[in-house]
């Protein structure tokens, strides 16, 4: 049986011809990381893409290059876990605009130097073109699924409407159709703080060997309580006071949940650009599926012959279970097989990465259709 | 179909071939992968319970999880050709409002509901002056998800007030049917096969 197998380290494509983008601009030169785990069928159709989130990457089960620590979803995906990868060839690409091998703001530009800011801005759909191209040069038509939680879950909406051939069926996790204000206005407050930050140097900081890691690390941090709930951060931290017996009367981060998100935001300057951070916040905030298609949702999903799966969860606040119902309500309204479940789970936005065992069974259930 | 609840079975039997439904209510999906596997039909489900929702999407059937009193607004008129409520009508905040529901989203609509005026229900509050609790009606009143208890007859009353046709009915006590005349005496269960012209 002749079947393709590519091996489990990243991948790079490099695209032939640029990349058209939303913005009226080409990007030039794109390249794609890529990782690809489980074997790929003689018919080509038993391929999953996963698509990553905001600071995500391809190491969706390889060790982080950088931190060593494992891929982001090893507890969903790999031999006998819920995306089966003895039974699926599972796909995971860096998004353009990253900075884990993809092309992004701190790639060289066509004159050799960082793009820095001037990375035309990207948008979701754009991300999920140069995944089409992805798709193209692998020879893989259609998917078998495509799945994706938070900005993941976005591409994953937004291949829908935009590529309805390509994929049988989407799974949607913790995610939303559009940027509600709430949803900007955090992303705002985070690049405003990298902007801020003197070693920002217009994007230009490439060369100065050390970027704008007090701004990025602010970024993180006021990202990072969007992800927890209060529930968890209660639970996980309560009040209580990190290695100390009294409050000091000064600065220093006299409680656990301040050590533990300076610490979040240290560790994450240590594996991510700046400049992607601002480029990747900016393409979440401009998604709106409905104001591509007329300002009505439902008109995304008209060409739709795939099954849908759309999970929340009770404790996230940052794409409550509102949001996916409206989507939800979109698909139905265009008759399109759509199932949907609110999870109760304790972690936030977060929970589509933790261990939730009735996320896994629905994935599973899903998938295996 | 033989393994499914007898007020369920009768609605599989008189399902048509290939048509487009939505269960409300679904439960475990039972009815509806009966009548996608053994009639080829577009089942569609919603259902309250976030567990019942999960086996229904591993079992490959499509399911909102959604609550009948408030998100069955959200589907088109006339989008299925039948709307299907089993044993959940008594469990709403507002039955009619849902029965209305149903008739505009499904061409016809199939209704199933424990008969609250049955013999030995009257019996049991009759002789012991307190509410019943029956195989049928095992719960308390504390406890009970029937927060709208009916009999066979008012539901007649309700159909005949809304001008809704019935095109069929069924009745059972236990496997067996009873004739419609002594239904709301002998029934255990009701199911209704209903429409609504214009």
């Amino acid at each position: 049986m002749a079947t393709a197998r590519i091996l489990d380290e990243s991948k790079v494509l490099e695209l032939a011809e640029p990349l058209p983008l939303d913005g009226g601009q080409s990007l030039p030169g794109v390249r794609i990381a890529f990782e690809a785990h489980g074997t790929l069928n003689a018919a080509k159709d038993n391929a999953i893409l996963i698509c990553h989130a905001l600071t995500g990457d391809q190491h969706v089960v390889s060790n982080h290059p950088k931190t060593g620590k494992p891929g982001w979803w090893v507890r969903m995906v790999g031999p006998g876990k819920p995306i089966d990868t003895d039974k699926f060839h599972v796909i995971c690409a860096n998004v353009i605009g990253s900075c884990m091998g993809s092309t992004g703001p701190a790639s060289p530009s066509p004159d050799g130097d960082p793009w820095g800011m001037r990375f035309p801005v990207i948008t979701i759909r754009d991300m999920v073109r140069a995944h089409i191209a992805l798709l193209d040069a692998l020879g893989i038509e259609q998917l078998h699924a495509v799945v994706g939680g938070s900005m993941g879950g976005m591409q994953a909406l937004s291949l829908a409407a935009n590529f309805p051939d390509r994929a049988r069926a989407f799974l949607v996790l913790a995610s939303t159709a559009r940027h509600s204000a709430q949803n900007i206005a955090f992303h705002e407050v985070g690049r405003q703080a990298i902007m801020a930050d003197p070693e920002w140097r217009e994007g230009d900081y490439y060369a100065h060997g050390r970027g704008p890691e007090k701004g990025l690390s602010v970024a993180r941090m006021a990202a990072h309580i969007t992800y927890l709930s209060e529930e968890g951060l209660t639970a996980k931290f309560g009040r209580r006071l990190q290695d100390r017996d009294e409050k000091t009367f000064g600065f220093d981060a006299d409680f656990q949940v301040e050590s533990y998100l300076r610490y979040q935001g240290l560790s994450f300057t240590g594996r991510f650009d700046a400049n992607s951070y601002l480029y990747i916040t900016r393409a979440m905030d401009y998604f709106d599926l409905a104001e591509e298609h007329g300002g009505r949702l439902a008109n995304a999903f008209t060409r739709s012959k795939a099954r849908f799966c759309l999970v929340s969860f009770d404790t996230d606040w940052l794409y409550p279970t509102s949001e996916s119902r409206n989507v939800v309500h979109a698909l139905n309204a265009s008759g399109v097989p759509v199932s949907f479940v609110e999870l109760s789970a304790p972690f936030g936005h977060d929970s589509f990465l933790l261990d939730v065992p009735a996320l896994d069974r629905v994935v599973e259930g899903f998938l295996n259709q | 179909m033989s393994a499914l609840r007898p007020d369920l079975a009768v609605i599989a039997a008189n399902v048509a071939p290939s048509s487009s439904l939505l269960d409300v209510g679904c439960g475990d999906g039972t009815l509806m992968a009966a009548l996608r596997d053994e009639k080829g039909c577009d089942a569609r489900g919603m259902e309250l319970d976030p567990a019942n929702v999960g086996a229904c999407v591993a079992k490959g059937l499509s399911v909102i999880q959604g609550d009948a009193d408030k998100d069955l607004a959200f589907y088109p008129d006339k989008s299925v050709d039948y709307a299907i409520l089993s044993q959940t009508l008594q469990t709403t905040m507002r039955p009619d409002v849902v029965l209305e529901e149903l008739l505009r989203i499904g061409r016809k609509a199939f209704v199933s509901f424990p008969n609250f005026a049955h013999w030995r229900v009257r019996l049991s509050l009759l002789w012991n002056g307190r509410m019943p609790v029956t195989r049928l009606l095992p719960v308390g009143w504390y406890e009970t998800p029937n927060i709208h208890h009916l009999s066979v007859n008012d539901f007649r009353a309700l159909l005949k007030e809304r001008a809704i046709d019935v095109e069929g009915c069924w009745f059972l006590s236990g496997d067996a049917k009873c004739s419609p005349a002594a239904a709301n005496f002998r029934a255990e269960h009701a199911v209704f096969l209903l429409s609504r012209k214009t």
